[in-house]
């Protein structure tokens, strides 16, 4: 068998958060992160390599720069990269990206044991749809929410998290599975890891490549292939300043009882 | 000298860092309070192939070079000055003696349990009568019948020395009279294991710093090892051990820089908070003045560090720069840390902060693996000043 | 039947909410979706409906979607849509979206919810928009929202009149807000974030008027390709933060004294009458469940009250409680950004706030 893992590099939404004058995010002033989910996922993918010595490729939609992500899960132990990079696949919604990351996806090739991985959802958009649609493009089954993995021949059971509880489902292979980050806490690189992980290959995918799959279609993919738009986007306005209250003592706590009796609060 | 890092180097520095700050950090507190060797930080350092960084794969090793090594002290230290020390005495001071003295069977069998951590290394040198007088040694080896090696005496200070498998032990092997009648000792050095007969590590030193690092006495009472034990030629003992401090030195110099960065660190992230007279103490001109000299020697420090990595990377003769890294080091380690303690004000001499902890860790980087006193005999000695 | 088309807006009609059952039992987020989606019914002229997939259903329970506004119930009743597989799922509401054509539709962001969106858009060649915490068909209601909501000069701004869906939604861990449309294909979906939509009041009425449909299924096990072994509640009953009055949470503050960090909590939520809540940090460093967890990955809540000790207020919990009604926040570090949306803040040690805090509330109590 062999592992498939989808990851995307995302801005560190957890630092500090460039704003453009326009109000859309100033991804270029940002720091940035490999997908926490994604990384979830790409050490599920890695757990079952050691257990199994599948092979493990990972595969990100990015601008150039992703490489340097890609590069790092290498020296974490994964064997191959691709980077699925072009013009025409800029401003994709998520609809769009399914399209063109299924269609690399095939192009690396979906044997009959083979498991595909992706994070839960990306802390830029928070979605969590690329996943299941790109299931949907490639015909397979999936599970989402996966918390625990066993895999055992041509199925794979999975632990999926619901609200007040877990289901456990069992799902042939092919199959897709987006992970949250409980699943696993990623793995460090190694140091023999990062020293070999300029050799290992990495292939980008651009418009060229892709263009002959029937899922690549200028109505399809990219900004003008996809059918959500963003009509307005804006900044929440900052709360009106509250009330101080001077002092950390039995008069201020006094007095703060006092306001929210007066005002009906308690 | 080429004075950009690799992109691996980048990369390093970056699992490093974020190794330090998941996993060394937030023990830090708890191993200098307890006088605690991390144990499962070492295992997990050993996983990522921490404990062997500079040696090639076919010994184990994760085949990067002596920087990739220093960073890796450099980072530990920045947040834990016992982790730091751990890695350099374990690495140079065993590890590396072994590979660049030892048989090929010697490599073959110590040099992969090494690098995975499986056992941890110390160098035994310092007796209670031979500190920065090394040539003052005691212990004695001494060839019997079966031409195994017997040795006797003890070793104090030793780094590791307490969860230690493989010793480096220095020992008198003879007695030979030069030209002019003065009697001369024949120093030797060995591998010995802890479970040697006649082998036990002695009393656990309580420390100013570097709580959690291990330090023990060792003592050899008969202690008879196989004659295939002899690292290097007979005799070699006392250049072996002081190529081998040479190496050391580059590594205590890294931690000593490590602490250096991360006091700046701590003490940046603290005056930006701390307001004193209505100010953030950072925009005081004090505050201002002290951090910048502090990072420009700490810069300086850390070339010094880094060129003296590089020579010994290239194979070229790098006593002297490992000398002149360790003292600047060293002494802007002092330095640093104590100025930042008091920037800290009461607070920093206090142990809710990180800072006296490295200002306490720090000190010994003047003192062990050879004083600061040394490494300015060492660095007058090569500009031939005697 | 005509090829379905997705592309044909105009034959699309009509506002749909996938009311999702569990056991057999609505959840109460169906109930949020179909107030919000009455609204949008009544704005278009158009009817709302609700759709029930299940096995066994109690009828008063289809009928009782009626009282929440839904005109109409679309009831698939089959065996194997008693628990829920994506594929059964998915199958069984594509053949009814391609069949009826409803322009919106949405779906409560639950687990199952974000499972069950993505999958169905994908097949039919529709936009959706995840997790929205606002929606608008008018213009003109879509400016009176951003007017309290947002920092654009809304009068002198301009907008492009039209009845699309209008899905507003928080991006990159709530520093931004973005407003999405779909406006060349059909359904118009989208995922909203349970908690975040009144539910309105019961109506008997119409809940007498709604009209039950039962839809003809077309599902065989040779369409699902995964076995569902097991569903399993968790064990320890889970804290219901998104219906308390009150919830009183604990940030990384407490680490000096984790239990008796939460002990306080507990006992301020106590005399409060409400629950105690946390911060991320709180959760990932495993001293409370996740059950608990305030904010952008955890739970959205408008409590009554939303006492903080010791948060510090990453904007990402801020997410998840500005709305409630008066925050109260004690932190030793003034310059903590929960005081940014706190209604009354106090700048001190939480172990001595609190204990005085649950004191004073006691004597107040006691005094009336």
């Amino acid at each position: 068998m062999k592992a498939i893992v989808c990851v995307k590099q995302v801005p560190d939404t957890s630092g500090v958060v460039a704003v453009k004058e326009d109000g859309t995010m100033d991804r270029a002033a940002m720091a940035t992160i490999t997908n926490h989910d994604d990384l979830a996922a790409v050490e599920a993918a890695l757990r079952i390599k050691d257990a199994t010595g599948c092979k493990v490729v990972v595969v990100s939609m990015g601008p150039p720069p992703a490489e340097g992500m890609l590069r790092e899960l290498l020296a974490m132990g994964c064997d191959e990269a691709v980077l699925v990079s072009a013009r025409e696949f800029g401003g994709s919604d998520t609809y769009a990206t399914s399209q063109i990351l299924a269609a690399a996806i095939k192009k690396i090739g979906v044997e009959e044991d083979d498991v595909i991985f992706c994070g839960r959802q990306a802390i830029d958009g928070d979605t969590a749809q690329v996943g299941p649609q790109i299931a949907e493009k490639l015909h397979v089954p999936q599970v989402s929410y996966v918390a625990e993995i066993t895999v055992e021949g041509k199925s794979v059971t999975v632990k999926r998290l619901l609200e007040d509880g877990y289901m456990t489902i069992k799902v042939a292979t092919p199959c897709l599975l987006t992970c949250v980050k409980e699943l696993n806490p990623a793995r460090y690189m190694s140091v023999g890891g990062i020293m070999e992980c300029y050799q290992k290959p990495l292939e980008v995918y651009n418009y060229e490549t892709l263009k002959d799959d029937p899922l690549i279609d200028v109505d399809t993919i990219g900004l003008k292939g996809s059918p959500t738009n963003v009509y307005k986007s804006f900044s929440p306005p900052v709360k009106g300043a509250g009330m101080m209250l001077e002092g950390a003592d039995k008069a201020a706590v006094d007095k703060l009882v006092g306001l929210l009796d007066e005002k009906h609060i308690i | 000298m080429d004075l950009h890092l690799s992109k691996e180097h980048e990369m390093l520095r970056k699992m490093y860092r974020d190794f330090a700050e998941n996993e060394v950090k937030p023990l830090a507190e708890w191993v200098d309070e307890n006088e605690a060797f991390p144990e499962e930080t070492v295992k997990k350092m050993a996983k990522l192939g921490m404990m062997g960084i500079y040696f090639p794969k076919e010994y184990g090793g994760a085949g990067a070079d002596v920087l990739s090594y220093v960073m890796a002290v450099e980072e530990m230290s920045k947040v834990c000055g016992t982790t730091g020390v751990i890695i350099s005495a374990h690495t140079s001071l065993c590890a590396a003696p072994i590979f660049e003295n030892g048989t090929e069977e010697q490599k073959k069998k110590y040099l992969p349990k090494l690098c995975s951590g499986e056992w941890i290394g110390a160098f035994g040198l310092t007796e209670p009568g031979a500190g920065t007088d090394a040539q003052g040694q005691q212990t004695t080896a001494v060839k019997n019948e079966n031409g195994d090696w017997v040795l006797n005496g003890s070793k104090i200070f030793i780094t590791n020395a307490g969860y230690a498998n493989v010793f480096i032990i220095i020992a008198i092997t003879g007695v030979s009279t030069d030209k002019k009648g003065r009697k001369k000792k024949e120093i030797s050095s060995f591998i010995v294991e802890r479970t040697d007969k006649g082998f036990s590590v002695g009393k656990h030193e309580k420390k100013m710093g570097i709580r959690g690092s291990s330090t023990c006495e060792l003592i050899m009472e008969d202690c008879v090892i196989p004659g295939d034990r002899l690292l290097g030629k007979q005799g070699k003992g006392f250049s072996i051990a002081m190529k081998t401090l040479d190496g050391g030195r580059i590594g205590i110099a890294s931690q000593a820089l490590g602490l250096a960065e991360g006091a700046i660190e701590e003490t940046i992230k603290y005056t930006k908070e701390r307001v004193q007279f209505g100010r953030r103490i950072s925009q005081f001109q004090n505050t201002q003045f002290q951090l910048a000299d502090m990072y420009a020697k700490t810069e300086a420090a850390k070339w010094l560090v880094y060129s003296a990595a590089m020579k010994k990377q290239n194979h070229e003769p790098y006593s002297m720069d490992a000398a002149m890294a360790k003292l600047v080091a060293a002494e802007t380690a002092s330095d640093v840390t104590r100025r930042c303690v008091q920037l800290f004000g009461g607070y920093g001499y206090t142990r809710e902060y990180p800072v006296e902890r490295m200002m306490r860790d720090a000190k010994i980087t003047e003192i062990y693996e050879g004083t600061s006193e040394v490494q300015r005999m060492v660095i007058s000695a090569n500009l031939g000043v005697n | 039947m005509a090829e379905f088309n997705s592309k044909d807006t105009g034959a699309f009609k009509g506002v749909w909410v996938f009311c999702e059952q569990r056991e057999g039992v609505i959840m109460s987020t169906s109930y949020q979706l179909l107030s919000e989606g009455r609204k949008l019914a009544n704005d278009l002229g158009v009817e709302l409906a609700g759709v029930v997939l299940g096995h066994n259903v109690k009828e008063e329970y289809l009928k009782a979607l009626g009282g929440y506004g839904a005109d109409k119930v679309y009831y698939c009743d089959h065996e194997l849509l008693n628990v829920y597989t994506t594929d059964a799922y998915t199958k069984v509401i594509c053949d009814l979206v391609e069949e009826k054509k409803p322009e919106i539709f949405l779906i409560g962001a639950t687990n199952i919810g974000r499972d069950l969106g993505p999958r169905c858009a994908a097949r039919l060649h529709t936009g959706l928009t995840a997790d929205c915490t606002h929606l608008d068909v008018d213009v003109a209601k879509y400016k009176e929202f951003l007017k309290t909501t947002s920092t654009i000069d809304v009068d002198n701004t301009v907008f492009e009149e039209n009845t699309n869906l209008k899905m507003t939604r928080p991006a990159f861990g709530g520093h931004l807000m973005a407003t999405i449309i779909c406006p060349r294909f059909r359904p118009q979906m989208s995922t909203v974030r349970p908690g975040v939509m009144q539910t309105q009041a019961y109506d008997e009425a119409g809940a007498a008027r709604t009209v039950v449909e039962k839809v003809a299924v077309q599902l065989s096990r040779e369409d699902i390709h995964v076995d569902v072994l097991e569903v399993k509640k968790a064990a320890k009953k889970l804290v219901d933060l998104i219906g308390a009055d009150v919830v009183v949470s604990v940030g990384r503050g407490i680490s000096k004294d984790v239990e008796k960090g939460l002990a306080l909590a507990e006992e301020l939520a106590g005399v409060l009458g409400g629950v105690v809540g946390a911060s991320r940090a709180c959760v990932d460093a495993g001293w409370i469940s996740a059950d608990h967890q305030v904010g952008q990955t955890g739970k959205t809540v408008h409590p009554r009250i939303y006492v903080a000790l010791g948060i510090s207020g990453a904007i990402q919990h801020k997410a998840g409680m500005q709305d409630s009604e008066c925050i109260i926040a004690v932190n030793k570090n003034e310059s903590a950004p929960i005081f940014e949306v706190a209604s009354y803040g106090i700048v001190g040690d939480l172990y001595k706030v609190a204990p005085m805090l649950i004191e004073a509330i006691r004597t107040l109590k006691a005094s009336k």
